[in-house]
């Protein structure tokens, strides 16, 4: 799939939900209606539900604005022979709603594509998802590195900062960034210590009285049962 | 609108269900009381998919597990509201902080917190007499002592028996061995002459019965726990008292308005709101117990306002609401430069800390009265909203470039993720008179119910014992090899003191105490003005120690609930 057919997808699937029945072509009988939009659970209460039921039905940014913005996250985050893009990943979609979420960054974002569109239309008569991808390095390059940009390109920096944050944060949320980082937990096991090659080439040893303080996983399951002193006998 | 009369009469009426309300209900159910618990906000059980949160991944949730207005504490934490809670505010006085943490659930904040669970030692009910700040304790560690042995065996505790004379050991479970991170800071302390514990948290390292699991490390005790492994008032106290047969009625989503009380002054039961019906109903009982958390207890007693309590139920003396007080907290941190580009495997471990520091200069003389004990954190733990924010902002730190763009960011994040340590104290600080919530006059919250209105200040002990944290840290986190990292916070700053409020250890609003002239309760948490009605939240403490509430809590409860059986067989009550 490529960008285009990706942003696509997600404006049918996440945005324009709404749009398509207000649409209602005469084809469209009630059970191709698509119901409301609706998250599956994650362990929200009634309030909780209502709120994501009214923020997945909004829409907020326009169809060139998540252009834009599928654009930046793959400059800023792009695939690597192991792993996909920040859009592989989600990242557009996740932008798509955290800004409806979220609503201290709409202005930002959305004036920030604006200010990227006419720096971009200033150096190349074209707005930015139309340059090349070496223009909009280099555009990106003037923006990217805080403490070395020019003080007429500030809203640049401040824009780019807040795209790589998200970016970042929103790939490193998503189930291929969880595996590229490595996280090895969120399952059940039993913790018994730092792995002896890890302690090894730190120079550590477990402190042997400390040691000997703590649980014996091998009789965890053992119901616990204490003398009168508190001295547990198991 | 006219107010719904119950038909039944119950023995007791139990307002709030967190850690208090949840003993009171345990140990009243089963003496054979008929039992109405009251809570503000709806049911919930960790174990019903409905509700669970633990083991879910961040792209779960759309927002990624970040904070918002529902959940401060982000959308995986088990606590309900937070800071704020819509519908139900409250407010200051000018010039005065306060944070006010709520959690309207059952269970109440007893299901996202630390489990921290220290005893309080003989010192800490007896501070006026080491440095003639604040008050006594009408009552002294021995008196506790029976009860923390018996929570510490019902509901279970990890720890290790140490023999420091103001950190009284207990019936503890083994603790599991320390992570990487701690044990750098293990090093750093040692270097630095300070004391290193295991940690004294509720969590079932190891079976205590076959009703509750036991650990599986996921540490994420903070989203409530499924197999029911850590403490918290519904799993491990409300739950088993109506699998008890105990005669448990709940009444979820009642906002307790005020406590309803006859013409010699004795409580007759509570009016409340039924949030979704939205109307008013009064529920008779012979007993009230209070156990709504220490402000929101205020509240109500401030509320309740008839021609013998004319200020407030119980407020007689004055100090419903007065000598509120909340924990010192202040932080630093450091990367560790061993912990970059680290092996990665998984050290969930239980949820929090494996190791801390008790407080290590009860003997020394300092400029600043009481002490505080230190909290470690640190480690690859699970990314959540914000995880990746400035990806490379420690090259600042160990060199290169900050900012860009591109495949390099990968790396970065990969690089620094589990290099930091951080270390937290928090400290006791010296309740004051002045220090208090009451009744705004002229805010209602949606229900119609006054609200809090808050007035607290910090004094100079509290900010130079901030300071003293720093210095502390400093020292540690160096001994430890780290960077520091960001500015010490310096007096401008008040040393990086929190907020009041913020460490949500807020106590002390209905004191006990022998003279009720100065007090709101007797030393069994029994309101001196009415004999019917006690106070089991942290509201009756005289003072708060170092130490995380909660144990104390539950100690008092299960005391006063034993004495609210002893007077009402005694027809006392």
């Amino acid at each position: 799939m490529d960008r285009r057919d990706s942003l696509k997808s997600l404006l049918i699937g996440s945005v324009a939900g709404g749009l398509l029945v207000t649409g209602c072509a005469p084809s469209v009988t009630e059970a191709d209606v698509p119901a409301e939009p609706e998250l599956p659970g994650y362990g929200r209460n009634e309030n909780e539900k209502l709120h994501d039921k009214k923020v997945l039905a909004e829409v907020y940014l326009n169809e060139h604005e998540l252009e834009t913005i599928a654009i930046l996250c793959d400059i800023i985050l792009p695939s690597n022979a192991e792993f996909g893009s920040a859009s592989d990943a989600g990242v557009p979609e996740f932008i798509e709603f955290i800004v409806k979420d979220m609503p201290n960054h709409q202005l930002p974002i959305r004036g920030g594509i604006a200010w990227l569109d006419s720096y971009s239309n200033k150096l190349y008569n074209l707005e930015f998802k139309k340059l090349s991808l070496d223009q909009q390095k280099t555009i990106c390059d003037a923006i990217a590195y805080p403490g070395k940009t020019e003080p007429d390109l500030m809203p640049g920096e401040k824009f780019f900062t807040r795209m790589r944050n998200l970016t970042m944060t929103g790939y490193f949320t998503s189930e291929i960034g969880v595996k590229d980082l490595g996280y090895k937990g969120n399952m059940p096991n039993v913790w018994d210590g730092v792995p002896q090659e890890v302690l090894d080439k730190h120079g550590l040893a477990y402190d042997p009285d400390w040691i000997a303080k703590c649980v014996d996983q091998t009789k965890r399951a053992n119901i616990a049962e204490w003398d009168d002193q508190g001295n547990l006998l198991n | 609108m006219q107010i719904i009369e119950s038909a039944k009469t119950y023995d007791v009426a139990i307002v709030g269900s967190g850690a208090g309300g949840g003993m009171a209900t345990k140990i009243l159910s089963e003496a054979g009381f008929d039992v109405a618990v009251l809570e503000a906000g709806p049911f919930f059980d960790p174990k019903d998919d409905e509700y669970r949160t633990q083991l879910r991944w961040p792209w779960e949730s759309p927002r990624r597990g970040a904070s918002s207005n529902r959940r401060s504490f982000g959308d995986f934490d088990a606590a309900y509201g937070g800071w704020n809670i819509e519908g139900e505010p409250y407010t200051k006085e000018q010039g005065t902080q306060f944070y006010w943490f709520r959690s309207r659930m059952l269970g109440g904040r007893t299901n996202h917190w630390g489990r921290i669970s220290l005893r309080f030692g003989p010192l800490d009910f007896k501070r006026k007499s080491i440095d003639g700040l604040g008050d006594n304790w009408p009552i002294g560690y021995d008196d506790v002592a029976p009860y923390y042995d018996k929570v510490d065996k019902l509901i279970g505790v990890f720890g290790t028996r140490e023999n420091i004379p103001n950190e009284p050991d207990g019936f503890f479970l083994p603790p599991p061995k320390p992570r990487l991170h701690e044990l750098y800071y293990i090093n750093g302390a040692r270097k630095a002459g300070i004391p290193v514990i295991p940690s004294r948290l509720s969590i079932l390292t190891k079976r205590i019965n076959n009703e509750r699991g036991m650990c599986f490390y996921c540490g994420q005790c903070n989203r409530a726990c499924s197999a029911y492994a850590d403490f918290s008032a519904g799993t491990c106290l409300i739950f088993p008292a109506q699998k008890n047969g105990g005669k448990v009625q709940l009444f979820t989503d009642a906002m307790v308005r005020e406590v309803t009380t006859d013409e010699n002054g004795k409580a007759t039961g509570v009016n409340y709101i039924n949030k979704l019906d939205r109307k008013e109903y009064h529920l008779k009982a012979k007993v009230v117990v209070m156990a709504a958390s220490a402000c929101s207890t205020a509240r109500i007693l401030l509320n309740s306002k008839s021609s013998v309590h004319q200020d407030g139920l119980g407020n007689s003396s004055g100090l419903v609401g007065r000598y509120l007080h909340d924990s010192t907290g202040a932080s630093r941190s450091a990367l560790i430069p061993q912990l970059l580009d680290r092996d990665i495997y998984n050290e969930d471990g239980v949820g929090g800390m494996h190791v801390y520091t008790p407080w290590w200069l009860n003997d020394k003389k300092l400029d600043f009265p009481r002490g505080y004990h230190i909290e470690v954190w640190g480690g690859m733990g699970m990314p959540g909203y914000g995880f990746g924010f400035n990806p490379n902002d420690l090259n600042k730190v160990v060199g290169g470039t900050v900012g860009g763009y591109g495949n390099s960011l990968r790396d970065d994040v990969k690089r620094y993720y589990g290099a930091v340590l951080g270390i937290a104290g928090r400290g006791e600080s010296v309740p004051q008179r002045d220090n208090r919530c009451e009744i705004d006059n002229e805010v209602v919250d949606e229900w119609g119910i006054p609200v809090l209105k808050f007035n607290y200040k910090w004094t100079d002990h509290e900010v130079k014992q901030a300071k003293h944290m720093q210095d502390t840290f400093e020292q540690v986190l160096e001994a430890a090899g780290g960077t520091l990292l960001g500015d010490k916070p310096g007096k401008d700053r008040n040393y990086g003191l929190t907020q009041p409020g913020e460490i949500i250890h807020e106590v002390g609003t209905t004191r006990m105490g022998n003279d009720k002239r100065d007090s709101v309760t007797n030393k069994y948490s029994q309101l001196h003005d009415a004999e019917n009605v006690f106070v089991m939240d942290a509201g009756t403490f005289v003072s708060q120690a170092d130490k995380n509430p909660t144990w104390t809590i539950l100690a008092l409860a299960w005391r006063a609930s034993d004495y609210l059986v002893d007077q009402v067989k005694q027809r006392n009550i």
